[in-house]
Formats: structure tokens, sequence, C-alpha cells
């Protein structure tokens, strides 16, 4: 960043791309924000706009044990996935971050791979493993492999709040007499507290969302969330499906939010509190 | 030992980890394209079958419209974001994050409502009386696009912003002041400045265009089968060994546009670029 943004001087230049920018904006929002309205509708088809205000559709979701055990089971697994991706996610980044050993780009690349690699592979490939194994519709097992998708956004964010961390912190701890543990739990940790939070949440929201994995290793008492939602479009479209978005879109929205506002904190952190220190 | 090398041990409980979990299921499963007499049958098969020729193809086809559109329509608003007013700026970032962080199947719902025979754009279309009879808009190619767009535009969008907001406005005021007008200033020094944020998102979006399965398995029609889709379909015939080896070959495709792009972005920066 410079400090100087780069301005347009033509007012033509500017209206003209106003309007494809609100154009473009309105295609990336309004979809998402139709299903609010539909959600509340008190009639039972998708009619729009909804002939009148109920809350129907959310008793329903409530009242029905086949949504709540999934969501039960989602939040379970994907509270599984983020403890185990985030213990094993901030040592990884610390000895990524601290570390020098032959083969630190090809690992981080190995490591950063499931971002990137089309969840299909992942899904056959764990499908076959587990299939050998009989550990197929083991909620555990799904939290595994969810694991492995969710690690790379606890290393992303770890890795950045220990760049961000003033050594000098931890060199005046260990001359004081603190031990290697004791630097980390009393030093280390309470400063890159918040990019490990943003990372346990990045991880939290992969689980909870994925679908294709969990479609081929789920057995049939294994209903995640997902993959009731998958089930219900493909076959009825039923408008409890719009209560579901709903909640699930104002989840999803709060936790990032959180994050990021984490994320912004972790990149602040060890700066301020070497001023705060002083 | 030094300190420095000891630290590195910290790594292994993770890769230990992918290992078990992640790279030896995929070894396997690639292992499979072998076959059962060591002469790539299931690869073959693939090659041979048509009906997968088909396919790869309008899934390789499917990704460079899908690219194309979503660079057109991303670097407008990104450009919009990086000369707007604060308020304004921060107003149209919630609307592309807000879209980027809820889940890919609710956006498909999303679409199926709106796109549907008695979904709301018909709807809203007949009660204007633009039309009489409803459109068919859902489980079309249209729709399948419209889907994908939607979903990875953000991934787009965000390259592009980091590298327009990285231009010093003083090159640009600089340029003006000697005389270029808005068209030679952009095609000048802004877009050759955003160069990396482009190909970067162009990168990303190319690669996770490769691999959709959700969004056309709901908003499409049967002509419009994807790769991992068709992959699915074996994989749910029981015939592991050719779904293995469609999925061998998707994963090369997916490396070789990456290293193929890395020539002229980083990965960091490609991967920098997701959430």
């Amino acid at each position: 960043m410079t400090g100087y943004a780069i301005t347009l001087s033509s007012p033509l230049a500017r209206a003209l791309l106003g309007i494809v920018a609100l154009a473009v904006a309105l295609f990336l929002i309004v979809p998402v924000l139709v299903i609010v309205p539909l959600s509340f509708s008190s009639g039972s088809f998708l009619s729009f706009p909804p002939p009148g205000f109920s809350l129907r559709w959310y008793q329903q979701l409530f009242s029905r044990s086949d949504w709540m055990d999934s969501a039960w089971l989602s939040i379970w697994i994907a509270c599984l996935v983020a403890l185990l991706s985030t213990v094993l996610g901030t040592a990884a980044s610390f000895g990524l971050v601290r570390g020098k050993f032959p083969g630190q780009r090809l690992l981080v690349a190995f490591i950063l791979s499931p971002l990137i690699i089309p969840g299909i592979i992942v899904a056959i490939a764990v499908y076959f493993f587990y299939a050998r194994l009989q550990l197929v519709g083991s909620p555990i097992a799904i939290a595994v492999a969810h694991t492995a998708l969710a690690v790379p956004f606890v290393v992303v964010n770890v890795s950045a709040s220990l760049h961000g961390f003033d050594k000098r912190l931890e060199m005046a701890a260990q001359n004081l007499g603190a031990g290697a543990f004791d630097t980390f739990r009393l030093v280390i940790l309470p400063s890159i507290r918040p990019g490990v939070i943003a990372g346990a949440l990045f991880a939290f929201i992969t689980s909870f969302d994925e679908l294709i994995v969990a479609l081929f290793i789920a057995g049939p008492s294994q209903v995640t969330l997902p993959l009731r939602m998958w089930e219900s479009m493909r076959s009825s479209l039923e408008p409890t499906l719009a209560a579901v978005s709903t909640l699930a879109v104002v989840a999803s929205v709060s936790l990032f939010l959180c994050a990021s506002w984490l994320q912004r904190r972790a990149q602040a952190g060890a700066g301020r509190m070497v001023r705060e220190g002083a | 030992m030094t300190i420095r090398s000891r630290h590195g041990l910290l790594v292994l409980p993770l890769l230990a980890f992918l290992i078990i979990a992640y790279l030896a299921p995929v070894a396997l499963m690639l292992a499979r394209t072998v076959g059962e007499s060591f002469g790539f049958e299931p690869l073959r098969q693939v090659i041979a079958s048509p009906v997968a020729v088909k396919v790869f193809l309008y899934t390789l086809e499917t990704a460079v419209w899908v690219t194309l559109i979503t660079l057109v329509l991303a670097y407008p608003l990104a450009f919009f974001i990086a000369t707007a007013r604060s308020l304004t700026a921060s107003l149209l970032m919630a609307v592309v994050l807000i879209p980027f962080w809820t889940s890919i199947l609710i956006r498909s719902y999303a679409w199926m409502v709106l796109l549907g025979r008695k979904g709301i754009i018909n709807e809203l279309l007949i009660s204007v009386g633009l039309l009489s009879q409803p459109l068919k808009l859902l489980n079309t190619g249209f729709a399948v696009y419209i889907g994908m767009v939607h979903v990875l535009l953000p991934f787009m969008i965000l390259p592009i912003l980091a590298s327009l907001k990285g231009i010093d406005g003083r090159l640009v005021a600089a340029a003006e002041n000697l005389g270029a007008g808005p068209v030679s200033v952009f095609r000048h020094v802004i877009l050759p400045l955003s160069m990396p944020g482009v190909l970067a998102g162009t990168v990303l979006v190319f690669v996770l265009a490769l691999g959709f399965y959700i969004t056309p398995a709901l908003l499409g029609g049967p002509s419009d089968m994807t790769i991992s889709m068709l992959i699915a379909q074996e994989v749910d015939l029981y015939r592991w060994d050719v779904g293995a080896a469609m999925a061998a070959l998707l994963l090369v495709m997916t490396l070789v546009a990456l290293l193929g792009f890395s020539r002229f972005v980083s990965l960091d920066k490609i991967l920098g670029g997701t959430k």
C-alpha cells in the first residue's frame, strides 16, 4: 500500500463503471438475500413475493428430528475438525515459520494442496481407502477426512500471525528464565491467539459446509446437514430448505466476521503488545 | 542439532496425519489407474470412451468460458471498489464477501429457486407481461454458467482488487498530467500494473472450475455433465478403477494448469487468494 489510491478523473468513465459494478454487485448479493423472505413465507410453495409472514418453516425445522439430528451431527463433526486441525496446524506453522529444512516449499505446497485439488478426487480416494478399512459410516472418519481439507486455513492464519510476532519478546522471556513451554504458553500463545482462533473458525466452517466427501463416506445413519439439504434439493425443494439456508447463512457470515476481525487483530497484534509493554 | 532445525520437527505430527489421511488414499487411488495386469486398462478404457471424451471436453470448454465471463465481470467491480470512497467500498466488499462465505450448496439452492419453472424470475416476467409461458431456465447449460460464475466471482475479484489497491495513485496522476486520456491511462498504466492480480485470479478460477460438481449437478440438465459428476457416477456403478483413472486425468489437468501458469504468477500468490 502506498497511501495514494488510484482515482478516476473522468466523470463519464466513473458513471459507466459504476453502472457495471452495481449490476455485478446485485448479481452477487440478490440470490443470497432472496432466500430470507422465502423462509418467512406463509405459503407452502416458493412463491414470490410471499403471500404472508409466518414462522411455520422454522417451527417445522425445529420440530423435525431428522433435520435436528443432522444439524447436531454436523456441529459435532465440525468441532472435532476445528480441534484437530488447530492443534496439528498450529504446531506445523511453528515448524514452518521457525524451522529451516530442505523441501520446505514443497511441504507447504503439499499442506495447502487440498484448497485447490478438486473435491471429488479427495472424496473418492478417501472412500476407497475407508471401504478397505471398513470405516465408511463413522462420524470420526468423516472428521478425519475433513481435517485434511480444513488444516490449510489454520496453517495460513497461524503462520501469518507468527510472522508478525516480535521475536525479541520470546528472547526476553527466555533470558528471564522461562523454559520453552512457559515461553509458548505465557508469551507466544497470547499474542498469536487471534490467528489461532481465526484458523479454528475457518476449519469449523469448512467442515460444516462440506458435502462431496460426506456424500461418499457417510453411512445412512450419518446424514450431515449439507447431505440432508442435498437430498432435499434433489427431491422436493421444500420451503424448510429456505429456513435452514437462512440460518446457515447467518451462522457462517457471523463466524466469518469474527474470523476476519480476529485476522486483522492478529496482524496488528504483536506490534501493539510491544508498544503497550514499553 | 540447532534450535532452528529442532523447531522444524513440529511439522511432523501434521505431516504424519496428512500422509495417512490424505496422501496414502490419493496415492492408492491413483495406483488403480495401472490396472490389474499393469497395462493401464482403466486409463485406456477412459480414453477410448466417447462419452468420457465428450465430458472432458465439455468440462474444459465450460471452465474456459466461465473463467472469461468471470474476468469480464470481476474487473469493473474490483476497479470500482478500488477507486470508491471508503463507505461505498466497505459496503461493496460486504456484497462480495457474503456470497463468498455462503456455502456452494446454499447458493445453488438460491439459483434453483430463482430459475425454476415456477421460480421467481419466471413469475416476475409473467406478471409484468413480458412472458406468457414460463421459460426453461433451470436444468440448462445457461443455469450451470450462471451458478458457476456466481460461485467463482469472489475468487477473481479479491486478487484483482488486491493488486489494484497496490498501485501508486501518483503514477496515474503523473500519466494524466503528461496528457494521457482515461483510456490510455487505463491501457498503459493501470492494466499492466494489475496484471499479477488478473493472472492469479484467472488461474484460481480456471482450476477450481475444472473440478465443479455440486453446481452443475443441481442446476444442469442431462447433457451438462462435468468430469467430477462422471467420476461420481462411475464410482456409484462400482467401476472404481475407471473412476480412479478419470480422477487421475483430472488431477493431471489441474496440475498442468497450475504449473503452466506458475511461470507467470507464483503459487503462493494464487493460494493467497483463497479465503
